[in-house]
């Protein structure tokens, strides 16, 4: 199938900055699709390129098969929702959902039909002859994402669109926009800085850093296997233990303890076990499974969550945070309490040092 | 800045009625705020009440006075006579001249001036300033020298009637014509257009641009959707700053007109110098002033609600 979007070495520079670099992604139709990243790292230069608002300086960009790269944005099948909503002030509700479809000419019958619809849609109806400056922060979000769905557009392109809310109303909208992308089948393209949005609202993701992409997957492959500290840093919270490859399944940490893992890399490589927090058990010293590695280390700091308790153990040669779940069954520590940890062989991803 | 007044007190009585002590504070310290400012603007409202409201009650009971045969005015059996003169043909055609060129002026400033305007505020900050600032050079030199300027420049053999001959358009005798008093009143009054419009154009969002574009507008669908409706504020400023001076004119219109082209401005100095008839001259200027005061006092409520 012909991807909705698909970019090969597409390229930008401002003057002599490189803010996007040899960019190789396709993104299916119908697929709810993230570009997560720190600000600043080309997400939406990128975003801008779709749109036609920047023009790619190398590369090619298809939508639909079709090179769009120099066309203006008038000329492509696409939508944004801004990151501040963009609307027209001097226009109401009904005007600015309605904006596109005139500009295209549309009947006036069916621009009013399929404005209604839209606003519909997006649970507005009655507001339709309120003034933006009228409405609150959600209810903008919803106009600019009506004034964007109303033209049927091929692929929506979405500027972190919550980032503007507070957060209940961003957690609401997240599974709200999720839920709308299900019911429309359009292909969206979501620029985000915040991961849990991403990880919770999108069918794949794309991590960016520096101009460049490192990583794409489904939410959880990004999640259990990030390839380098950056992308398993930045998508949640993760310890590292430096280590050096022994054998295709074995690695040496750095006080010298041997761990097991599934796919460890060539010998000899220098490399960091990520270890997520959630992942690591936390026992009395010593009581560790029979045959299983494990850290000895002493609990120096304990915060408490409500949904969970995070604990800093001090090993010799580092710290490692460890989180666990807040349940009846499961035993607690204080701090000065002496500790081992250790975790399942599959609960590690290798990533270069 | 009531609160730390209050600490004082609160020490010395740190439990007695407050809230009655804070409100008399605050009440003391609004009195003499609102002293202090009135003793700031007093000479101003001085000169203001001197020099400016004392002559136009002055020219107000003019207006309602006799012209006695000698052409001296009698302070005395007062009557509207010197309005119900407005109503004759002469004055008419005065009021509909003077209306009608500015108008036309005003017309051709915004034609001259949007572009210019748009241009400047789309501009890095040093090229925009640099424009802003040849807008108003032309201030620094003396208005009645920038108009005789412009006789020279318009006159039978002078550089614009040369050059016209000289590209084969024959000569031109621009001087003493309407076209003339147009020109002149557009180069006095452009610089009251272009700021205006500068200033509102300066301030749209140019993601309202964007997005309108990302909306399937043109580039020229998005400048008549989005910007100029956005930057109507300006036109309507610019563009009242420009008519109400314009409509009463005086220096332009007497040098470039050459006394032709009457307009209200010369037609209120003939009635005082050499009519002699000053009562028609108090009413006509009365009136004027009533009509730019209140078109401005339109603009002012309109504006309020729409920005």
């Amino acid at each position: 199938m012909v991807p909705a979007v698909s970019m090969r070495a597409l390229t930008k520079r401002f003057d002599d900055v490189v803010a996007v670099d040899a960019l190789d992604l396709d993104i299916a139709d119908g697929e709810f699709f993230a570009l997560l990243g720190p600000s600043g790292c080309g997400k939406t230069t990128t975003l801008r390129m779709i749109a036609g608002l920047e023009i790619p300086s190398a590369g090619s960009l298809k939508i639909h098969g079709d090179e769009v790269g120099t066309l203006p944005p008038n000329k492509r099948p696409v939508n944004t929702v801004f990151q501040n909503y963009a609307l027209f002030p001097h226009m109401s509700v009904a005007d600015n959902v309605g904006f596109g479809l005139r500009m295209q000419k549309t009947p006036k019958a069916d621009v009013a039909r399929r404005v209604g619809e839209a606003i519909e849609l997006v649970r507005l109806t009655g507001m339709e002859h309120r003034r933006p400056n009228q409405l609150s922060g959600g209810q903008q979000q919803r106009v600019a994402l009506a004034r964007a769905l109303v033209n049927r557009p091929k692929v929506l392109l979405l500027d972190e669109p919550l980032a503007a809310l507070d957060l209940k109303l961003r957690q609401g909208m997240q599974f709200e926009l999720k839920q709308l992308q299900r019911e429309v089948g359009i292909t969206f393209v979501f620029v985000t800085h915040d991961q849990e949005e991403a990880l919770s609202m999108a069918d794949r993701i794309g991590v960016m850093g520096d101009g460049e992409l490192l990583q794409v997957g489904t939410p959880e492959e990004i999640y259990d296997q990030p390839v380098n500290r950056f992308v398993a840093d930045f998508i949640g919270r993760s310890n590292f233990l430096p280590g050096t490859v022994e054998d295709p399944s074995t690695v040496c940490l750095t006080n010298g303890t041997r761990v097991t893992v599934e796919h460890a890399g060539d010998a000899g490589e220098a490399i960091a076990l990520s270890l997520r927090p959630e992942r690591v058990q936390l026992t009395d010293r010593g009581a560790v499974p029979e045959g299983q590695a494990s850290l000895d280390g002493t609990v120096s700091l304990v915060t408490f969550l409500g949904s969970g308790v995070v604990y800093q153990v001090a090993l010799d040669w580092m710290t490692v945070e460890v989180r666990a779940e807040n349940r009846p069954s499961v035993p607690r520590h204080d701090v000065g309490d002496d500790v081992s940890l250790w975790w399942r062989d599959d609960a590690v991803a290798v990533v270069p040092a | 800045m009531s609160s730390s007044a209050l600490d004082p007190l609160d020490i010395v009585d740190p439990d007695h009625e407050h809230s009655h002590i804070g409100e008399e504070v605050e009440r003391r310290l609004r009195r003499a705020d609102r002293r202090r400012g009135f003793l700031l603007a007093l000479p101003a409202y001085l000169y203001m009440v001197l020099f400016f409201a004392v002559p136009l009650v002055i020219v107000l009971i003019y207006s309602f006075a006799t012209r006695t045969s000698s052409g001296s005015v009698a302070l005395s059996g007062w009557n509207l006579e010197s309005y119900r003169k407005l109503g004759e043909p002469i004055v008419r055609n005065v009021v509909f001249r003077s209306a009608f060129l500015a108008a036309i002026t005003t017309v051709v400033c915004l034609l001259v001036g949007y572009p210019y305007a748009y241009f400047a505020a789309t501009r890095r900050p040093l090229v925009r300033n640099l424009l802003l600032v040849a807008v108003m050079i032309p201030f620094w030199t003396n208005f009645l020298v920038r108009n005789y300027s412009w006789r020279l420049l318009l006159s039978t053999g002078g550089p614009i009637s040369s050059a016209t001959e000289a590209i084969g358009l024959g000569e031109t005798d621009l001087l003493f014509t309407r076209t003339a008093v147009v020109l002149g009143l557009t180069y006095s009054f452009l610089p009251f257009m272009i700021l205006p419009l500068y200033a509102s154009i300066e301030r749209i969002d140019w993601r309202l641009v964007e997005a309108s574009r990302d909306l399937y507008s043109s580039g020229w669908k998005s400048f008549s959707k989005i910007v100029f409706p956005l930057s109507l504020p300006g036109v309507i400023a610019g563009s009242i700053l420009v008519f109400v001076p314009s409509l009463g004119a005086y220096v332009t219109p007497e040098i470039l007109g050459g006394g032709r082209e009457t307009m209200l401005g010369s037609y209120i100095v003939t009635q005082f110098l050499t009519a002699r008839n000053w009562p028609v001259g108090a009413s006509v200027s009365f009136v004027l002033m009533a009509v730019m005061l209140s078109a401005t006092i339109v603009y002012f409520r309109a504006g309020g609600k729409n920005l």
